[in-house]
């Protein structure tokens, strides 16, 4: 006989309940105007953690082995590096001059 | 033990290959969640091109979400966060036994999964191809989009519009694939499938629906609230 957790409603009343909030913070955080880097960095961390909220009670994760929890954490882990890399690339290819110039290694 | 005695004792749930139940559902969580894993990377390399898109083109960006409605999209973000609750209580259902109420819930999910896309197609798809905010051939903003029209880059324009439509498409081709999943597992329900026993179908496609919602928690930021 297995023994899964059972997550209660009221759990998930009260996770629907925070998810709600935070829908209303984004779109209120949308309207002050804080620079649209900070704006932006704003509404990826509401984001996040509404996106934890989810996975964490919805997806059962937090009541889940731990190597379901590697599991779920390494497609997010994969993408956080796929956007460095991604970003490494993109963000210096603007630049007038390379960081490099007058070096032994060339610019 | 003998084996005829081993036989005896297992649970008929549990499959010929996995000692125990509590393997069985290990392992089955184990390969939802590389599928999701799979899944992320998938919508990872649309948020990528959405990314390097948004950084190019700022302006563009600003410009094209000014043209997206934050109350539709607001109102499509409650029907999601509910039905995602929906799913939620239908694994608690299942768990605690009560096919009737899990029956319920499924239906409620894929009522408000319809709620979604109807509202989706008849408030946003419809009127920007009939006002020329698809991009190529056709692309040409009129009517509630002639503001649109004096922007000077159109082309990065068209690039915000086809990530939208595309980023918004493919979210909404996986719940047109949930809809027949919820289908099914409301057969199956019926048919009195499932139980405390035998939950992992349903947790596994509450997952699935829960990282769509997931999706839709990046989309909606990041193009109905541009700023």
């Amino acid at each position: 006989m297995s023994e899964h957790h059972i997550v209660m409603p009221k759990t998930y009343a009260t996770v629907l309940g925070c998810l709600f909030v935070l829908m209303a913070a984004t779109i209120g955080a949308s309207y002050i105007h804080l620079g649209s880097t900070y704006n932006l960095l704003l509404a990826l961390f509401i984001a996040l953690c509404k996106m934890s909220l989810i996975v964490m009670f919805f997806m059962h994760v937090k009541y889940s082995s731990k190597l379901t929890k590697v599991f779920a954490a390494s497609g997010f882990f994969w993408l956080i590096i796929f956007f460095t890399l991604l970003f490494a690339d993109y963000m210096a290819r603007h630049l007038s001059t390379s960081p490099f110039a007058g070096s032994p290694y060339g610019g | 033990m003998s084996s005829a005695e081993a036989k005896a004792d297992r649970s008929p749930y549990l499959a010929h290959h996995f000692e125990s139940i509590e393997q069985q559902e290990e392992s089955c969580t184990l390969g939802m969640w590389l599928f999701l894993a799979q899944e992320v990377m998938f919508f990872g390399g649309l948020f990528m091109a959405y990314a390097v898109y948004r950084y190019m083109y700022p302006d563009a960006w600003l410009e094209g979400s000014g043209a997206l409605s934050i109350k539709i999209g607001g109102i499509n973000t409650v029907v999601l966060l509910v039905s995602s609750f929906s799913m939620a209580m239908g694994v608690y259902y299942c768990q605690i036994g009560n096919s009737k109420n899990l029956f319920r819930a499924l239906l409620v999910t894929l009522f408000l999964g319809f709620v979604f896309v109807a509202i989706k197609l008849k408030f946003e798809y419809f009127p920007k191809f009939a006002e020329g905010l698809f991009p190529g051939d056709g692309w040409g903003p009129h009517g509630h989009y002639a503001d649109l029209a004096s922007f000077g880059d159109q082309g990065a324009l068209q690039i915000f519009f086809f990530l939208y439509f595309v980023m918004t498409g493919m979210h909404a081709f996986h719940m047109l694939i949930g809809f027949v999943i919820l289908v099914v597992l409301m057969v199956m329900t019926k048919q009195n499938k499932f139980g405390p026993q035998r939950f992992m179908p349903i947790l596994f496609f509450g997952l699935y629906w829960h990282f769509v919602d997931i999706v839709w928690v990046f989309i909606f930021p990041m193009f109905y609230l541009v700023t």
